[in-house]
């Protein structure tokens, strides 16, 4: 029984498609606005990263519609393919990549430079939605979260050895999808106070932080029933806790790059050094913070404009929101993200079908990992990862990864009427 | 937990994120206005535009002083962030220690602000300077402001121009911070006493500048910007040929030339000996050149003309005469005898007894001993004392014994003594003519400088007046403004007593002492004088004006340690005023020749003896 329904205009979702819109025009100004010059004002200029932006909004665009055109069978049917083609692609570049700026990610077709990392996003997410949609699949099973986990990490750990530490990282943004899908609360627990150690014991001499560790254990067994198990479960944790704490100077000192190292340090005020890893930050916050309460207008930012921002097109993008519309206009953007996000997440639980919703979650997953990280960095609040502001920053290959991630869950979501996917199956 | 209640907890963490991310926001861009500075600081350089100092030209319009490009090197030392500081060094040929050091000193002085452009380094040669800016991008806070510092065209009249310098910390308190460290002030002649005329008013301009500290254009269309208001040109009176002349033949010799348009008080020339370059306090150079110059035993920056005491020997014999005839002791025909002097103080052999004009022709010590006698002796005042007052007063009024108010710094008084003077020395109503009797013939405690000697010349010259001197003619082309410069001071003597002195005078080029000085065709009257000097050889002394009727020049002349006034000073001064009055020097080969090659700076010289007496 196969179904080629078309899906009808009015079953997209227009908000989610509006806030694309607003999100990818807003990012054009802002990219024409970090780099306008007086000599070069018309905004198609192609020779300049606003003309380029253009071009790649409006593949984008086609891209979009063709994927709202194709039948939405068709990313269930080639998800697995999909994912195999992104980790060849992805291998590929470690092998043939041109390095650009430290990182071997990137293959060059023609002009344009495109970074493979980008599209396992997308692809790690359709083959994760297939797989444990898939009938009978619980996320309890042992064999289903070590395959679900072994998909997840096979493509970080290609990135990773790209040199791409921030595109490896948003992998482990798939952590709030598989909470959904049955992840015990604890796991996302159990990360936040692995970061939180991970940061103390950067800054904290380890040995403080095992007797506070010891301290608490001891208190916590004072409090609880003092059976066996539960003093096992306490020593246990408080031991791995304290190992845990004290690698992680270890990998700090020999595991981390020397820039890496650096951009830690110069977060947690270990260094300070203004002209290398400090002096991104330090700009940024002062674009930023000069913006005032409504900014100083379109165009008018001159820390954007006389490149006081690094990168200020691409990571640093947020910037020019904040320097030429102000608290106001940052925070209407921070609401309209959350917006975005927020909707997405609506619409994934409205799906009858297990792999649309699952689908949706890591779309929201990434997206949410991406703004947390990038907003976070430019206001000095986490070391500097390098990667992109979705829709926001310039650049083709982040800006089509991002429309096809997208416009695959609007278009599952236009479909969402369809009786589960198993039936035909 | 249910699934809609799992995907709150997502929402929760998305919105407790925002939340987080909204504070720090409300804090960067509301709370904490330093990132806001920082950004303006970032982008607006202040820069200060130095106006060009104005021009100086002498009387005939020819230049004498401009300006050239010097390369200043300026930091903001808040915006000096992650210098490599060996480069920089390698770059300026400074060492790490001079580095260190200049930023210290740059920290001192006064109205220093971290985000303020100080100096770093000054007047960076072509080759430096170029050097950096190829280097300027790995350099953020360093600029190189390009300023201008004085060429004096000419090697000479450098104690009438001057120099610049750079401003002490006095200097810039005393401004009100209208000077920043490294701006030059004009530190003597008229660089100094016309600063505020010359330099003209700093400008500001705010300019935009990018991350590499490259300028993007100015801020707000300049609307805050000030511009610099360009210095004013100024004319001296100075008669540039004249002085060239004038330090010519100073060569080789110590002394003064003095030379005064009667009629207005513009002094033609003001010459030194010995005397500097004004271009050594140009450029890099300036400090040490200054300190060479400070330890040259012979005094080169010392103001002679302006400062230096003399005994006024002869001039007070003219003087004398006056004041005689004014006072009624004294008229055309009253005649002395001579003896060889009169009492301790000799004479020069010639005929006896003389007149007035003969007296003045011969230069007769004894007739004017005797002539001081009945001045001071009068028995018209009650008290000694108070002839003395009116004697002194009459001098007084020829500008002598305190400044006369040129417009240069460094202007000495000389010395004129008062009664009272006399008073503590001999005691009150116990001492009388004969105790001072040496002041007749312009010797004891007497000075007098040589601008007063030309100034006195001109008073006589314009029968019975005189004009303050001064340096400035115009400024901008308008007459100088200050209107003590159009002042005549006339003198207590009245005009009538003139005539006599002034033939007298005339006499001593035509057929007394001076007539080595005439110049055919021009009618001088001069006088000469052998000031006796206690500390060595006498100075040679000529004073003169020319011509006659509708005097041009008043000169005066001192050659220190030469002798006769007729051997060097009476020459000296007769080149000069034909130099100024026909515009030739050259019309008597022989006795320019002798001026030019004479050198009376070895102390065992033979061309000139020692002389006890007075001519």
């Amino acid at each position: 029984m196969i179904q080629t329904q078309q899906p009808k205009p009015s079953k997209i979702d227009w908000l989610t498609l509006v806030l694309y819109y607003a999100f990818v025009i807003a990012g054009l100004l802002c990219i024409y606005a970090s780099v306008y010059k007086d000599t070069h004002p018309m905004i198609y200029d192609t020779s300049m990263n606003y003309g380029k932006q253009v071009i790649w909004i409006a593949i984008a665009s086609f891209l979009g519609m063709l994927i709202l055109l194709v039948d939405e069978k068709f990313f269930y049917a080639f998800s697995y393919p999909i994912y195999v083609l992104t980790i060849l692609l992805l291998i590929a570049v470690l092998l043939l990549g041109t390095t650009v700026k430290g990182s071997s990610s990137w293959i060059e077709i023609g002009g344009f430079r495109m970074q493979p990392a980008e599209f396992a996003k997308f692809g790690t997410s359709l083959a994760l939605a297939r797989y444990l949609g898939g009938f009978n699949i619980k996320f309890s099973d042992r064999k289903v979260q070590y395959i679900s986990g072994a998909m997840i990490l096979l493509p970080m750990v290609i990135i990773l050895l790209q040199n791409e530490t921030g595109s490896a990282l948003v992998f482990a943004s798939f952590i709030f999808m598989l909470y959904r899908e049955g992840l015990p609360g604890y796991f996302l627990f159990l990360g936040f106070m692995m970061a939180l150690f991970g940061v103390l014991a950067l800054v904290i001499p380890s040995l403080y932080l095992i007797i506070a560790i010891a301290v608490f254990a001891g208190l916590l067994t004072l409090m609880i029933r003092r059976n066996r198990q539960n003093l096992l479960i306490v020593a246990g944790v408080a031991i791995l806790a304290c190992g845990y704490v004290s690698s992680i100077g270890y990998a700090f000192e020999n595991i981390l790059q020397p820039h890496q190292k650096s951009r830690i340090n110069v977060l947690l005020g270990k260094e300070v050094d203004l002209k290398g890893a400090g002096y991104n930050v330090q700009q940024s916050k002062i674009a930023i913070g000069s913006g005032g309460l409504v900014g100083k207008g379109f165009l008018e930012g001159t820390q954007n404009k006389f490149r006081f921002v690094p990168e200020q097109s691409t990571d640093f993008i947020f910037c020019t929101i904040g320097e030429e519309y102000g608290f106001v206009g940052s925070v209407l953007f921070v609401m309209l993200y959350i917006l975005l996000l927020w909707r997405i997440l609506v619409m994934a639980e409205r799906q009858r079908q297990k792999f649309n919703r699952i689908y949706g979650y890591c779309v929201a997953s990434i997206l949410f990992f991406h703004f947390a990280i990038n907003i976070g960095m430019t206001l000095g609040l986490l070391p500097v990862i390098g990667i992109p502001l979705p829709f926001f920053s310039y650049g083709g290959s982040s800006l089509l990864s991002f429309t096809i991630l997208l416009f695959i869950f609007i278009r599952l979501d236009a479909n969402r009427q369809n009786e589960l996917r198993g039936a035909f199956e | 937990m249910d699934s809609l209640g799992k995907r709150n907890v997502l929402i929760a963490i998305f919105v407790a994120l925002a939340i987080i991310y909204i504070i720090r926001l409300v804090f960067l861009q509301l709370v904490d206005d330093s990132y806001l500075r920082s950004a303006q600081q970032n982008v607006l350089q202040e820069q200060t535009i130095y106006p060009a100092r104005g021009l100086i030209y002498d009387r005939k319009g020819e230049l004498l002083v401009y300006n050239d490009a010097i390369y200043d090197l300026n930091v903001i030392p808040e915006q000096v962030k992650g210098l490599d500081t060996a480069m920089f060094c390698k770059v300026l040929g400074i060492t790490k220690d001079d580095f260190i050091a200049k930023f210290e000193k740059m920290k001192r002085s006064v109205g220093y602000a971290p985000y303020r452009p100080g100096l770093f380094e000054k007047q960076l040669n072509i080759p430096t300077y170029a050097a950096f800016q190829e280097h300027l991008f790995d350099f953020p806070g360093f600029y190189v402001n390009v300023r201008t510092d004085r060429k004096y065209k000419f090697a000479d009249a450098a104690h009438v121009m001057g120099y610049i310098g750079e401003v002490t910390d006095r200097d810039i308190e005393k401004s009100a911070e209208y000077y920043r460290m490294g701006d030059f002030i004009g530190i003597s002649g008229v660089e100094k006493s016309y600063e505020e005329v010359l330099r003209g008013q700093k400008g500001v301009s705010y300019v935009l500048v990018d991350s590499k500290n490259r300028t993007q254009g100015r801020y707000k269309e300049g609307q805050f910007d000030t511009p610099a208001v360009a210095g004013q040109n100024i004319e001296l009176s100075i008669d540039h040929q004249l002085q060239a002349l004038g330090e010519e033949l100073l060569k080789n010799k110590i002394g003064s030339v003095v030379a005064i348009e009667p009629s207005t008080g513009e002094i033609l020339a003001l010459v030194a000996s010995p005397t500097y370059d004004p271009n050594l306090f140009v450029g890099r150079e300036r400090g040490n050149n200054y300190m060479k110059l400070l330890r040259d035993p012979s005094k080169p920056l010392f103001n002679r003309p302006l400062a230096a005491p003399y005994p006024p020997g002869s001039i007070f014999k003219i003087l004398m005469s006056l004041t005689g005839q004014q006072e009624g002791v004294l008229n055309p025909s009253t005649s002395y005898a001579c003896h060889r002097g009169y009492l301790f103080v000799g004479c020069h052999p010639h005929s006896s007894p003389l007149q007035l004009r003969g007296a003045i022709a011969v230069s007769c010590n004894a007739y004017f001993c005797q002539v001081y006698r009945s001045v001071v002796n009068n028995p018209r005042y009650p008290r000694v004392e108070n002839a003395y007052t009116s004697f002194h007063d009459h001098m007084e009024s020829f500008g002598l014994g305190k400044k006369l108010g040129v417009d240069l710094f460094g202007e000495g008084g000389g010395l004129l003594p008062t009664s009272k003077y006399y008073d503590k020395i001999y005691g009150r109503y116990r001492w009388q003519a004969l105790t001072t009797i040496s002041l007749g013939i312009g010797q004891g405690e007497l000075g007098i400088t040589p601008l007063q000697m030309a100034n006195a010349t001109a008073a006589v010259a314009n029968r019975g007046y005189w004009i303050t001197p001064h340096i400035v003619k115009t400024i901008d082309g308008k007459k100088n403004p200050n209107p003590e410069y159009n002042n005549k001071h006339w003198t207590t003597i009245d005009t009538s007593y003139f005539p006599i002195v002034i033939e007298g005078m005339h006499d001593v080029v035509m057929a007394g002492t001076a007539r080595i000085a005439q110049i055919p065709g021009i009618e001088i009257c001069g006088k000469t004088g052998t000031a006796q000097n206690p500390h060595g050889k006498d100075h040679s002394v000529f004073f003169a004006f020319a011509p006659k009727d509708n005097p041009k020049i008043a000169i005066a002349v001192i050659v220190e340690n030469a002798g006769f006034g007729a051997t060097w000073a009476a020459p000296i001064a007769s080149l000069m005023m034909e130099q100024y009055l026909t515009g030739k020097h050259d019309t008597r080969p022989a006795l320019l020749d002798r001026m030019l090659k004479g050198n009376l700076t070895h102390k065992n010289d033979t061309n000139a003896t020692t002389q006890t007496i007075k001519n």
